[in-house]
């Protein structure tokens, strides 16, 4: 039977890690290769990078960080953030990533996801979605851009139809509501995307304990879960969180 | 140490094809050179995407007889996703129906699931006497697809060394790997399955020498 997956996100920026990485062990807390030869050790299903920077200058910075981990870290990876086009993607697949995500270039070109999967497959597609709570859509959830700073009026459920149908293979939904607050997933959002779509839904945002991954998945339906600074302050380790997981009867990866 | 070819054919990601098999013990060339494929003690056809456009980079770089010489000579051969999907017959995606390499009897179809792509880590059913799974049998194993191939045609012959066929299931029952003489292949990705993935190619090494 198929796992529910668990992944940890690393923001990156100029081929380092940002976001508050506090552990012990570690001959470098701001390399992206060695904390994700880290997770992949501890249990992690897949690898997130998050280039937060994105500038075009800067791409070689990340290409690079993408192929040492490639290099060494066998399990899959992702890579967001400043994918602008097909070529862009062409060019992190050669370098060793399996999939790129994709968020405010796709709001504003559509056709970059018919784009990409044409050239590449659904599989290597994941639509990032930040969605918020919005009166002003029909679903009363609202696609932003921008890291949630910028609102579009496009219904967020109507949106991840959409880029399904055009070819995504994955949707990384991430809560703006629910990032940061550490109360928790927003099981209500996830249901209701993991019931419009067929493809696989990620939950992301909110996670404070390892105990509020279970109901992403029992109550909200996620295939998998993504979560970063829970993870980076060494609060709660992967392996806590499949041993919840577990206890709650869900399928992992141990 | 064993040397591969890895089929160079414009196919997605083939660097970390190229790494996990050198963490297993190969030493490998990213190539389509004539020689260099017929020489190598082992070619490993990777693929991701759609047999479509799989098959017409494969057509470019004439991997049909590439394959089927080496398969002739008893030559290892080893198909990694779409490339062990394109050693059926043929492919039906999105109602197109794309003629494969056809080592094997059978089509390859849109796995009949309430979620796909199937994407992540699954289990598999090993059967007994499979050198591949040789001390991971109870492994996960990372997947990322949407078709598979569901029946094995080829009947046992008493006297020929059996197939051994590995399943998995997701929404139904798809055949996971096959070993068949020189000639392996598995749906799954082992260059993504961390130790066990390794382990799995190290074990496919093994059988070259």
């Amino acid at each position: 039977m198929l796992a529910t997956r668990v992944i940890p996100c690393l923001d990156v920026q100029h081929g380092r890690v940002v976001k508050g990485v506090n552990f012990k062990n570690l001959a470098d807390n701001g390399d992206p290769v060695e904390l994700a030869a880290r997770y992949a050790r501890e249990g992690a299903d897949e690898l997130t990078f998050l280039d937060v920077a994105a500038s075009v200058d800067d791409a070689e910075t990340l290409y690079d960080v993408v192929e040492r981990c490639a290099e060494q870290v066998f399990i899959p990876l992702t890579v967001g953030g400043g994918v602008r086009s097909a070529d862009d993607v062409r060019t992190l697949l050669s370098r060793g990533a399996d999939k790129c995500s994709v968020n405010s270039a796709a709001v504003k070109r559509p056709e970059l996801i018919s784009d990409i999967a044409d050239r590449f497959g659904s599989q290597v597609l994941v639509l990032s979605l930040d969605v918020a709570g919005g009166a002003g859509t029909d679903s009363g959830w609202e696609v932003t851009v921008r890291g949630g700073r910028e609102r579009t009026g496009i219904d967020a459920l109507e949106w991840a139809e959409r880029c399904a149908s055009l070819g995504a293979g994955e949707i990384l939904l991430n809560s703006i509501d629910a990032d940061g607050t550490r109360e928790g997933f927003d099981i209500p959002l996830t249901r209701a995307v993991r019931d419009r779509v067929s493809i696989p839904v990620i939950g992301s945002g909110g996670a404070g304990s390892a105990a509020d991954f279970a109901p992403a998945v029992t109550e909200g339906g996620a295939d998998a879960m993504l979560a970063a600074s829970i993870f980076h302050s060494g609060q709660v380790s992967i392996a806590e969180v499949k041993t919840a997981l577990a206890a709650a009867g869900v399928e992992v990866r141990r | 140490m064993p040397t591969v070819a890895l089929l160079d054919y414009g196919s997605g990601n083939v660097h970390s094809a190229k790494k996990a098999l050198e963490a297993a013990g190969a030493q490998v060339d990213l190539t389509r050179d004539r020689n260099a494929v017929m020489s190598a003690d082992g070619l490993v056809v990777p693929g991701v995407g759609s047999i479509a456009a799989c098959m017409e980079g494969l057509r470019e770089v004439n991997a049909g007889e590439l394959i089927g010489r080496r398969l002739a000579g008893g030559r290892p051969v080893l198909g990694i996703c779409v490339g062990m999907q394109v050693l059926f017959d043929e492919g039906r995606e999105g109602g197109e129906t794309t003629e494969a390499l056809g080592e094997w009897p059978g089509v390859v179809d849109r796995l009949d699931a309430q979620v796909l792509p199937h994407m992540g880590w699954n289990t598999v059913e090993v059967p007994e006497g499979s050198r591949l799974f040789e001390g991971i049998e109870s492994e996960r194993f990372y997947f990322v697809h949407s078709y598979a191939a569901k029946e094995w045609l080829i009947e046992q012959h008493p006297r020929i060394r059996t197939t051994a066929l590995t399943w998995a299931t997701h929404g139904e029952r798809f055949l996971a790997a096959v070993e068949n003489g020189p000639l392996t292949a598995t749906q799954f990705h082992p260059e993504k399955s961390g130790e066990a993935g390794v382990r799995l190619l190290a074990n496919w090494l093994a059988t070259l020498s």
